[in-house]
């Protein structure tokens, strides 16, 4: 408060704008002022904020991975070379495929090859390559038509080989191409983190933010649900939650049904956390000014209580993805998730859960395991770099 | 305390009446019941399908259904009849409970094993490489699902055949030694015992170095040192024993989470526990099954919390909830 033109205090939302449009600024800003006051003036939040996580190479790290990861889910159909349930029957459990840059004779080619293969023993699938059928990496070459985000219609894949098949992470039991399974199952497994949080952080906001502001018997019940979601161990809430929806559904509907699931379990540990900054926030003057202007009680809420708790919930957002994407995950492995032939990291760990599996095609497990340990890595990498850069204290400190 | 005790016990009983009236509710919303499923078998004629509906009660309304329920178990302790396995609900869950208590036990021994001395260890050498390769390892190892690390560890079983890849016990059991069936148990349960002990170690671990770290700074520790006690002295008789105390919390919290860790390390390691009763009850639509599973993991995890509470105030002399 000792800031008359706003510029400088924690009300995130308000301040980037007001530095800019408040008109009591350019008063301020007058001659009288000298250089070492115009120097105090603070930095806008947002560009502290940029500053602190450019610090935090993890965080950048992590961001990268996920940004990668996103942009490949949503290109699945392009730089996928097959689709997700195209089957090839003579190539069940086929191993990943090897990339030569040297050939028989000896010469390096700087566009690298596969060799086609054929299966030498049929009960242990083991496949050997065939000298003098290798097959070029192609890069924008003609394959299935699909469309991308709806609006972008095209034959070309990002790769692939002519005359052949070329598996870059192996095949499963029904000879589908790993790769291409992986890219489309991101389109679920990613997904599915981003909407759930989307509704179950709305969901929790708004009743952590209700019950906080109005107290009493609205208080009472919305905390008394949250006990009880929270006193239900989270896998048993979720099974039996599955339960009421038939396990047999086509793949759009149990994607919405996992995503209701896991946002209905979601919210009530944020609502809890949110009531309790809402308790401490309410006492401010400001709000208490907006009381006596008059303003309704659910404004006061979104637009003077709510934006307070948002370095909070940005931090908190993130590090929860990683659980919804776990849930979808562990409903597909046990087999009342997304339902083949649609891929999704869950149901293609699900082909690892065998011994045989296990022992003679591991890359069932590593291909799905891989992706699904990087994505939680990166959520928490960035979810870490985005606590230190939004800690108010880290930033009185840096400047 | 004792009020304490009484009303936090009291506390549970309107959170078990919600808890068994929304996995009720839950249920009657699901498509279908067990009986649906029978109906579709030819050799069962209508009629005995009718007789069955209204012995268990199906044809009634369902709050007339969840009365009945609540009055069997508040008379007679009798959580209703198994469908699928045509036994009474509390015979059946009394086993897959034990096992998974007895799994939860093994992985609590873990978890508390492992991170006590080495959050001691790394707060003892404090940014030496003992401590930095902890902290590496353990930022590394929190972004690992259960359902990683399980398949991973029953690939080694399945590669190395030194630890069997499911069940709880071999073939042979009933032919063993008592010694012998102990240890085959104990072989049995190695394996999800680490996979379920291993994914907290990380957290706790780290708590335990900041929470002795924290203590080493007080000034009582100043004092022993400078009075000219030993080292070990100063930390394993004056320190540790006041940091162990929010650790002790913290024991008691897991203590009811490790049940719903568990149920992803059944499932992988063909576990017989509760989690594996619950997914095989959904499936088969074993109405009552359900409920009583999901009511005896919440019980488990309530009261896992109430001891959480109890040990404090017992470890914390200072905290009176009278």
């Amino acid at each position: 408060m000792t800031d008359p033109a706003g510029i400088g205090p924690r009300d995130s939302g308000h301040t980037t704008a007001s530095t800019s449009v408040d008109p009591l600024a350019p008063l301020i800003l007058t001659d009288e002022m000298s250089k070492a006051e115009l120097a105090a003036v603070p930095e806008s939040p947002t560009r502290i904020f940029w500053r602190q996580l450019r610090k935090s190479p993890t965080a950048i790290a992590g961001g990268a991975i996920l940004l990668l990861f996103y942009l490949l889910a949503i290109l699945a159909p392009f730089v996928a070379p097959y689709t997700e349930d195209e089957m090839d029957r003579r190539a069940y459990f086929h191993p990943p495929h090897t990339l030569h840059w040297v050939d028989n004779a000896g010469h390096f080619h700087l566009r690298p090859f596969v060799r086609q293969t054929r299966l030498v023993n049929a009960p242990a699938f083991t496949y050997a390559e065939t000298i003098g059928e290798e097959r070029p990496l192609q890069f924008f070459v003609q394959g299935s038509s699909y469309t991308v985000l709806g609006v972008l219609s095209s034959r070309v894949h990002l790769f692939g080989v002519d005359n052949g098949r070329v598996y870059l992470l192996g095949t499963d039991s029904f000879g589908r191409d790993e790769f291409s399974r992986l890219l489309f199952g991101g389109q679920i497994s990613l997904t599915v983190g981003v909407v759930g949080i989307l509704i179950s952080f709305t969901l929790g906001l708004f009743l952590g933010g209700v019950s906080g502001y109005f107290g009493g018997a609205t208080d009472s019940v919305i905390m008394r649900s949250t006990e009880l979601l929270l006193s239900i161990p989270s896998l048993y809430l979720i099974i039996a939650l599955r339960a009421v929806f038939p396990i047999d559904l086509p793949s759009q509907q149990i994607y919405l049904g996992i995503v209701a699931i896991l946002a209905f379990i979601g919210w009530a540990g944020l609502a809890r956390v949110i009531r309790g900054l809402v308790l401490s926030i309410r006492r401010n003057e400001y709000v208490t000014a907006a009381e006596a202007l008059g303003v309704s009680r659910f404004r006061i809420i979104a637009r003077h209580i709510l934006p307070n708790t948002l370095s909070f919930v940005i931090v908190a957002a993130t590090i929860s993805v990683p659980g919804y994407i776990l849930g979808e995950v562990v409903l597909s492995f046990l087999g009342v998730g997304v339902q083949e032939p649609a891929a999704s990291w869950g149901n293609m760990l699900n082909q690892a859960r065998s011994i045989r599996a296990l022992t003679s095609f591991p890359w069932l497990l590593y291909v799905p395991g891989i992706a699904i340990f990087l994505t939680v890595m990166a959520f928490n990498f960035l979810g870490d770099g985005l606590r230190d850069a939004l800690d108010p204290r880290r930033i009185s400190g840096g400047t | 305390m004792k009020t304490y005790v009484l009303r936090r016990l009291l506390q549970t009983i309107p959170l078990l009446i919600g808890i068994s009236a929304l996995s009720f509710i839950l249920l009657q919303m699901a498509p279908g019941d067990f009986l649906n499923q029978m109906a579709e078998n030819p050799a069962i004629s209508p009629a005995t399908i009718e007789a069955m509906r209204r012995n268990f009660g199906l044809d009634r309304p369902w709050y007339v259904q969840y009365g009945l329920y609540v009055r069997n178990i508040l008379l007679h302790f009798d959580f209703g009849e198994s469908f699928s396995r045509h036994q009474p609900v509390f015979t059946v869950i009394r086993e897959g409970l034990g096992n998974t208590l007895l799994l939860a036990g093994a992985a609590a021994v873990v978890t508390w094993g492992l991170a006590l001395p080495l959050g001691v260890w790394a707060a003892v050498r404090q940014y030496s490489w003992v401590d930095k390769t902890l902290s590496l390892v353990a930022f590394v190892w929190l972004s690992v699902p259960e359902i990683l690390s399980g398949l991973l560890l029953l690939m080694l079983a399945a590669r190395t055949g030194w630890f069997p890849v499911g069940g709880m016990h071999s073939i042979d059991y009933d032919d063993l030694s008592a010694i012998g069936k102990t240890r085959d148990l104990l072989w049995h349960l190695a394996l999800p015992a680490l996979v379920v002990g291993l994914v907290p170690l990380a957290s706790r671990m780290r708590q335990m170095r900041g929470s002795l770290l924290d203590v080493l700074r007080l000034d009582y520790v100043t004092t022993a040192r400078s009075k000219g006690l030993d080292e070990r002295v100063v930390i394993y008789k004056h320190a540790l024993r006041n940091a162990l105390n929010p650790m002790i919390t913290l024991f008691g919290y897991t203590l009811g989470a490790l049940v719903s860790g568990s149920f992803v390390a059944e499932i992988i390691f063909a576990w017989p526990g509760l989690g594996r009763l619950t997914l095989d009850a959904i499936l088969t639509q074993d109405q009552y099954l359900v409920m009583g599973s999901v009511l005896m993991a919440s019980v488990v995890l309530i009261l896992g919390n109430l001891v959480a509470d109890l040990l404090l105030a017992i470890a914390d002399p200072r905290i009176t909830y009278d």
